[in-house]
């Protein structure tokens, strides 16, 4: 187990758990936040806004070779034809992989992550061992998400440490020629947006089904 | 602030151990303070860099041991006291009531004028971006080296690059300056670049690192001609 999982101060979870919702009360008797706001806001990123609109926004310009260069000029525009923007990614820069470049993303003075196309990130981005590690150890950070890339292939890392969102469009996998735009987007994982991974190939999705 | 929190490049913190098929939330208590954060930022009690400076000042050992949506918890808690939202006493009283009553669930109120700001703001963000007469001192291809010094207050001018030197990449133009904002001093834009730097200027022959750059954005500033 990790050290940020080790709650071993007895009850912790219990005590947090008891504080935001005094907090909340302190919030809701002063009329500054709203039940309905929170089941609103807290239902957006849950069930609409997460990385299968990343994926999305990656077959399109799998398939579609105006919008990737419209998507690689301006992400923020792009994303925007597609209904796709908003908070924690104002203004997005997407990298693009290919033989020679691979980028991956992190946030090492926080959790700066790409809300509109990912959702809220996933602990392992937030914790201190990724946030310490992808800008000095990439290839041993990827090879934990049991990545692995021949040193010929450039890294590059991009640390979010302004308000740019940066995310990363993967190669297309092999095999995927006259695939819809939607087997495309089952290929692409939250992880290959970050980059600490390479989309899905075909085979491995067929294996699960 | 040269803070734990500023993590690149430290070693010794263990394996990233990605856990599958994670929920958006882990406790019902996430879903709160998630919406916490605009309704706390709406009431003035906060912007942005504060709230980042907030979660800085966590006690080190804590700050590496708590999750992340405590960190949060910390930083609210901390600017709602400051801006007369919280008093200490109360909160500690109420959270002591819900400890002792774990079924009892916060009071319920509805707000609609908030989630009919919300359904404005989700989608559409909050702007960063200022206009400045201020022409960029930089231009991409130039060579910068990022200055040693650091204030023992909020900044993004991330340990592992400073004194290093690198290559203006990218120039985007004038945005708020989270140094100044963090302190309540007001927006002071400067102009904001991209700049990349080799794995050998910052790790040697590390293998980890072996033919990697890494990009970092950093205000005017922060940087020096090199």
């Amino acid at each position: 187990m990790s050290l940020e999982h080790d709650h071993s101060a007895p009850g912790k979870d219990d005590l947090i758990a008891a504080r935001v919702k005094a907090l909340e009360a302190i919030l809701v008797e002063k009329g500054l936040i709203g039940s309905d706001a929170i089941d609103y806001m807290s239902s957006v990123y849950e069930n609409e806004v997460g990385p299968q609109l990343g994926a999305k926004v990656t077959a399109r310009a799998w398939v579609d070779a105006d919008f990737k260069a419209r998507l690689l000029a301006d992400a923020t525009a792009a994303c925007k034809e597609l209904g796709i923007g908003g908070m924690q990614g104002e203004e997005m820069i997407v990298l693009e992989n290919t033989d020679e470049v691979h980028n991956i993303v992190v946030c090492t003075l926080c959790s700066c992550y790409p809300w509109p196309v990912l959702g809220l990130p996933p602990n392992w981005y937030k914790y201190p061992a990724y946030r310490s590690r992808a800008v000095r150890d990439p290839r041993g950070v990827m090879a934990e998400f049991g990545f692995e890339l021949p040193e010929s292939v450039e890294i590059r890392v991009w640390d979010s440490s302004a308000e740019l969102r940066y995310w990363v469009l993967p190669e297309r996998p092999e095999g995927t020629d006259g695939f819809s735009e939607e087997q495309l987007a089952a290929l692409v994982t939250r992880d290959s947006l970050i980059g600490v991974t390479a989309a899905l190939s075909p085979d491995a999705v067929t294996a699960e089904v | 602030m040269d803070g734990v929190h500023d993590l690149g490049g430290r070693h010794g913190l263990g394996a990233i151990n990605p856990e599958p098929d994670e929920p958006v939330f882990h406790y019902d208590w996430e879903r709160s303070i998630l919406v916490m954060f605009p309704a706390m930022a709406m009431a003035g009690a906060f912007n942005l860099d504060q709230f980042r400076s907030g979660m800085e000042q966590i006690p080190p050992a804590e700050y590496l041991q708590a999750t992340y949506y405590e960190h949060w918890l910390h930083s609210m808690i901390h600017y709602g006291t400051e801006a007369g939202i919280i008093d200490p006493e109360d909160l500690q009283r109420r959270t002591q009531h819900y400890l002792e009553n774990p079924q009892e669930s916060a009071p319920k109120a509805a707000k609609p004028d908030m989630v009919a700001t919300l359904e404005q703001l989700i989608p559409t963000g909050d702007d960063y971006r200022r206009e400045t007469d201020a022409p960029a001192k930089y231009d991409v291809g130039d060579t910068v080296r990022v200055l040693p010094q650091v204030s023992t207050t909020h900044t993004r001018r991330a340990g592992y690059v400073r004194g290093r030197v690198g290559e203006v990449v990218a120039a985007h133009g004038a945005y708020v300056y989270p140094d100044s904002n963090a302190l309540g001093l007001g927006e002071d834009p400067h102009h904001l670049y991209t700049v990349r730097f080799t794995s050998q200027e910052l790790w040697g022959d590390e293998p980890g690192a072996a033919n990697s750059v890494v990009h970092i954005d950093l205000w005017e500033p922060y940087l020096t001609s090199a």
